[in-house]
Formats: structure tokens, C-alpha cells, sequence
């Protein structure tokens, strides 16, 4: 197992070097840093554009076999080169992955284990109330894009604190600009402000699994192995737990893998919406900016957690079915 | 002699049961679903609405009336206009238009794709199956929202939009395919499969004979996954600006105009939002009642 999972690992690098790689060219022949000076008020001479462009290594004079080899080297170095503005990328890297992990990782715990359970129990009640319910849910909510879950959550809760006259629920930043107080209250003024962006992307990801989990489930349901395992004296709670769900659980395993990376941009929105500045707000602006550095250093972030995720969907694959060990 | 010629005649082979029509049992099951009744008829509903609407409301898409901005409905403009004086009905049913054709388009090349790379990764094993799903491995770490938004600039102008399409498709076919190819690991072990190739069948003849037709149940629920998929992931970039570009319109830009006013003029946001999510709704409805029809075990789970 430790050999399947070191393959797999090796196998990633690569493929995020690939992926990076291509990101960094995509956007370097794609985005227009020169735009950026020329449109600058009062226009700068062209010497200096020119001058400006070289120091951040982005000027599209220079062959692009020569640009991309200086900041690879720089990358394996751990500089990922300057912005537009001419700050370190990575110096600002770190603050923003941050915020985006943060989310991430709490909506997926909490919209995944929430939709596996719902599905799961679900599909065992199929055609009952509780399944009518949920598939209603699920349905309801996969039809509506993330933007919209946010906005009208953002919507919704500015009606409330109207209603309320106080600051009930809060929509805007990741946190209270100048606050202060002890390391515990700046937690709680975190946890107020990440509660409803951290919903929003949750709600999302758990209709996706119920749904998802409920038709896995319902496939493993009517398999020999499960009335076989009832019928050799397991009581239905058992079997269901050790053998229905277990199984069924693998093909989600690889679905998570996946809506990962869709999550990591469905975060963007959600970002955007609620002004936290992670990396998605970052990526936005900057193409705007035509920053050719951050639009790549925010892919290789977004290529290392898909990454990262899909080698811990290996592990828990490998956990679930014992057939992967071999 | 005579008799004996009549007898022949009139003989009838002994009646053998029909076959079951596999086609005719599926649409029979279709149709008892009142959910797939209820799609489609949602679907029919608003694909009308889409190809009628913007011919039948009397502005021109994009067309901007300089005497009512940013009005509520009224008789003159069915749902009320925008900022600039444009009619939000049919910009909306336009948009709609523009949607439904880039949903199913993206669903329907990249299902198609990821059937074909999965079964084919599946069942030659071996080089194959691990140069395939590298390919796919390499397009699911691509950051596929940053490609797309990178090379928006060429979504603009006619058949701009097309570009848009096989982008989308090309970042949208990797995790079916995956699971084509576990499918079809399984699948290539059964005694049918195994009679086929004995019996000389080609193995791409394999794979679309006797391969793809199993799992049509699992291949039809992700298509109409992928084309809620693709709508909202056109919404998405189009909310940023970074989608279908104009003098193209999509309900994805017609939403992210409205969604700064949601609150003061909800006109602009709520029309075009009940549309998407009507249409993504419909679309699940069908999917999730075919994936009930061709499951061949769903009769027994029926209580």
C-alpha cells in the first residue's frame, strides 16, 4: 500500500508541474501586461514600460522559452515572482491560501458528511417521506448556481438584521476591520463573519453528495452481498453500516476527489461575494490586471489541492477496499 | 392433396411470446413517472418560451427604450426593463436560449467523450488505460476555472460562444469517465463480454454493442448532471464577465446584470434566476426519472 500510494504521490508532482507550467504560458501568451502601463494616467514613456516590464520578468519582447525559464527557476526556489505592482507573489500567497483553506476545508467536512449521511439514509427509506424530502432538497438546490445561493443569502440576511436592529449575521469581510480584543474574541468575530459564506458553499456541496450518495446507495442495495449478509444473521442496522454503505461509500470517494477542484473555483464566488480575500478574489482581479505571475501562482495552489485531495481520496479508497492493497 | 395444401396455408407458426422490447419498456416506465412527466413538460415549456419569446414581446434583443430604465413590469415591457432600457424579458428568454443550447451541447460532447476515453481505458488495460487516464489525470488538475477565464477573449464575436462550449466540455468529461473506466473494468470480466470476444467480435464492437449500453443508466444521469453543470457553469463565468460575450447573450449575464440591483429593482434579478432554475430543475427531473426507468432493479425497490 505505502508503494501504490508513493507511485501516486510522484505521479502528482508531475502532474502539478505540467499543470502549472501550462497555466504560466497559457497566461503569458494570453494576458496583456504592456495594457496595464500603457492605460496608466498620464501614459508613461515607452522606455519605461519597457524598463518596468523586464525587473518583473513579464515583457512579451523577450522570447517566452526565456521568460518561462527564469521563473521556473524562481519557483523551485520558492519565489514565485512579482505582481503586476511589483510586490512578492508568495509573500501574499500564504495570507490568501490561508483564508480560501479555511473555507474550503470547513465547508467540505460539514457539506459532505451532512449530504453522505442524508443520501445514505435516504436511499435505504427510498420512495418514503424522508427520501421524497431530501431528493426535493437536493434537486431544489443543485438547480440554483452558487452565485445565487449567495446572493440571496446576503439578501436575506441584511432583511434580518434590519428586522432585528442589530448585526445578527454578518456578510462582508472575514473580519471586523481595527477589532480588537483577546485571541478568543478575534476567534468568535472570525467564526461570526466566516458562518454564512462558509454555509453557502456547504449547502452547495451537500446536495451534490446527497444526491450522489442516495443513487450509489441504491445500486449496492438491491446487490447479493447485502441480502447475503442479512441473510447469514447480520441485523439490518449491520449490514447496511459494514457492507451497503462501505461500499457504496468508494465511487463517492472518487466523486469528492473531484468536486474538489470544482469547489475551489465555486469558492471564487463565494469570496467575491462576501469580500474575503482569497485566492478566487485574487485570481478574478488579477486577470482583470493581467498579473501573468498571480494568475499562475493561483493555479498552481488550485492544481496542489486537487492534488492534495485526490491523494487523500487514494488513501481512504485504499482504507474502503481492501482490493487496492494489493 | 387439395386438403393438404389448405392446411399449410392456413397453419400458423405456434405463437412464441414477443421479446421484450427493451425501447417500448423504458418508455413505458418513463411515462408512469409523474416526475419525468413533469420535466419534460417544464422543459417543453420553457424551451417554447426560448425560441417564442424574444419574436413575440416586441423589442429586440439588446435593444434599449430610452424612455423607461430601470422599470418595473409594466404592459409595455412584460418584466420590466434595466439600467439601460433594455427589456428583461426578452433579454432573459434570449438568454434562455443561448443556455439551453450551450447545456446540452457541453453535455452531450463531453458524455460522449468520457464514455468513449473510459471504456476504452477500461477494457484494452495495460498502456492504454494508463496514457488515458494521465490525459484525464492532467485535465482535472488544471485549474480549469483559470483556463477559461484566461482565454475569454476569445469567446468574443460570432461563434465565440462555440469556443466556449468545447472549452467547457473539454474540462467536464474527466470524472465520468473515471467512472466508465471502473465500470468497464468490472463489466470486462462477465461471461457475455467474454462470449463476444471468443466468438471474434471486434473490440470496439464490444465496447458499443455490449459495453456502453450497460451502463446507459449511469451515462444518462451524468449527462443531465452535466447539462445543470454547464449552465451554471456558464453562469458562473458570466457573472464575472469572463462567459458568453456580447453582442451574445446568456441568462448568465442577464443574472450577473441583475444581481447588483436584487435588492432595489428584484425585477431585473428574479425573472432570469426563475428561469435557470426552472430549466436546471426540469433537467434534473428527467435525469434522475430515466435513471429510475433503465435501472433494470428499480422495479423491485418499488414498494
Amino acid at each position: 500500500m505505502g508503494k501504490f500510494l508513493a507511485r501516486r504521490l510522484l505521479n502528482h508532482v508531475v502532474l502539478i508541474f505540467l499543470a502549472t507550467s501550462f497555466a504560466y504560458l497559457l497566461a503569458a501568451t494570453n494576458l496583456h501586461p504592456r495594457d496595464y502601463f500603457e492605460q496608466m494616467q498620464p501614459p508613461p514613456a515607452p522606455e519605461a514600460v519597457n524598463a518596468q516590464l523586464d525587473t518583473l520578468n513579464l515583457n512579451d519582447e523577450t522570447p517566452l522559452a526565456q521568460r518561462y525559464a527564469t521563473w521556473i527557476t524562481g519557483v523551485v526556489q520558492g519565489d514565485f515572482g512579482k505582481t503586476i505592482q511589483g510586490r512578492e507573489v508568495a509573500d501574499q500567497m500564504w495570507m490568501k491560501a490561508g483564508v480560501t483553506l479555511r473555507l474550503i476545508t470547513v465547508a467540505t467536512l460539514l457539506g459532505g458528511a451532512v449530504g453522505i449521511a442524508v443520501g445514505a439514509y435516504a436511499a435505504v427509506r427510498q420512495y418514503r417521506r424522508f427520501d421524497k424530502a431530501a431528493t426535493a432538497a437536493s434537486f431544489f438546490v443543485l438547480s440554483v448556481p452558487t452565485v445565487v445561493i449567495a446572493i440571496v443569502v446576503q439578501v436575506l440576511a441584511v432583511a434580518i438584521n434590519d428586522g432585528l436592529g442589530f448585526q445578527l449575521l454578518r456578510y462582508s469581510g472575514e473580519y471586523s476591520a481595527g477589532f480588537d480584543g483577546t485571541w478568543w474574541q478575534f476567534l468568535g468575530n472570525r467564526i461570526h463573519h466566516a458562518l454564512l459564506p462558509t454555509t453557502v458553499l456547504a449547502v452547495a456541496l451537500f446536495a451534490a453528495f446527497a444526491r450522489y450518495q442516495r443513487n450509489m446507495m441504491l445500486d449496492v442495495l438491491g446487490a447479493d452481498f447485502v441480502r447475503t449478509a442479512m441473510a447469514k444473521g447480520l441485523t439490518r442496522r449491520k449490514a447496511l453500516f459494514k457492507h451497503a454503505l462501505r461500499t457504496a461509500l468508494i465511487p463517492t470517494i472518487t466523486y469528492f476527489t473531484f468536486t474538489f477542484g470544482a469547489l475551489v473555483s465555486g469558492a471564487t464566488f463565494t469570496e467575491k461575494i462576501y469580500g474575503w480575500h482569497g485566492m478566487g478574489a485574487w485570481l478574478i482581479d488579477s486577470i482583470f490586471r493581467n498579473d501573468v505571475h498571480v494568475v499562475a501562482a493561483v493555479s498552481w495552489f488550485m492544481a496542489i489541492t486537487i492534488m492534495a485531495a485526490s491523494f487523500l481520496s487514494d488513501v481512504l479508497y485504499a482504507w474502503l477496499d481492501p482490493r487496492v492493497r494489493v | 392433396m387439395n386438403t393438404i395444401e389448405k392446411s399449410t396455408e392456413t397453419a400458423e407458426a405456434p405463437s412464441v411470446p414477443p421479446a421484450p422490447d427493451r425501447l417500448k419498456d423504458v418508455v413505458r416506465r418513463l411515462l408512469g413517472t409523474r416526475r419525468v412527466i413533469v420535466g419534460l413538460a417544464m422543459l417543453a415549456l420553457l424551451t417554447v418560451l426560448a425560441f417564442v419569446g424574444p419574436l413575440i414581446s416586441g423589442w429586440e434583443v439588446g435593444r434599449r427604450d430610452f424612455s423607461a430604465m430601470l422599470e418595473g413590469p409594466s404592459f409595455e415591457h412584460w418584466m420590466g426593463t434595466n439600467r439601460t432600457g433594455q427589456d428583461i424579458f426578452t433579454q432573459s428568454t434570449a438568454g434562455l436560449q443561448k443556455s439551453l443550447l450551450i447545456g446540452l451541447l457541453v453535455a452531450l460532447i463531453s458524455t460522449g467523450v468520457a464514455a468513449l476515453v473510459g471504456a476504452f481505458a477500461g477494457y484494452f488495460g495495460k498502456m492504454t488505460d494508463k496514457a488515458l487516464m494521465w490525459v484525464a489525470d492532467l485535465a482535472l488538475v488544471l485549474p480549469n476555472f483559470v483556463i477559461l477565464a484566461i482565454l475569454s477573449e476569445h469567446f468574443i464575436g460570432q461563434g465565440g460562444w462555440l469556443v466556449l462550449v468545447i472549452l467547457l466540455a473539454a474540462f467536464s468529461w474527466m470524472v465520468t469517465s473515471k467512472m466508465v473506466r471502473g465500470l468497464t473494468i468490472s463489466l470486462r470480466e462477465r461471461e457475455y463480454i467474454h462470449a463476444a470476444r471468443f466468438m471474434g467480435v471486434p473490440p470496439h464492437r464490444i465496447i458499443l454493442r455490449h459495453i456502453l449500453p450497460n451502463m446507459s443508466s449511469l451515462l444518462i444521469a451524468d449527462a443531465t448532471i452535466m447539462v445543470s453543470t454547464a449552465i451554471i457553469g456558464e453562469t458562473a463565468l458570466s457573472y464575472f464577465g469572463l462567459g458568453v460575450q456580447p453582442p451574445d447573450i446568456s441568462l448568465g449575464m442577464v443574472i450577473a446584470a441583475g444581481s447588483s440591483f436584487a435588492t432595489t429593482a428584484p425585477w431585473m434579478f428574479v425573472f432570469p434566476t426563475v428561469l435557470l432554475v426552472l430549466m436546471v430543475l426540469a433537467v434534473n427531473m428527467i435525469g434522475d426519472g430515466l435513471r429510475d426507468a433503465l435501472d433494470p432493479h428499480s422495479t423491485s425497490r418499488r414498494s
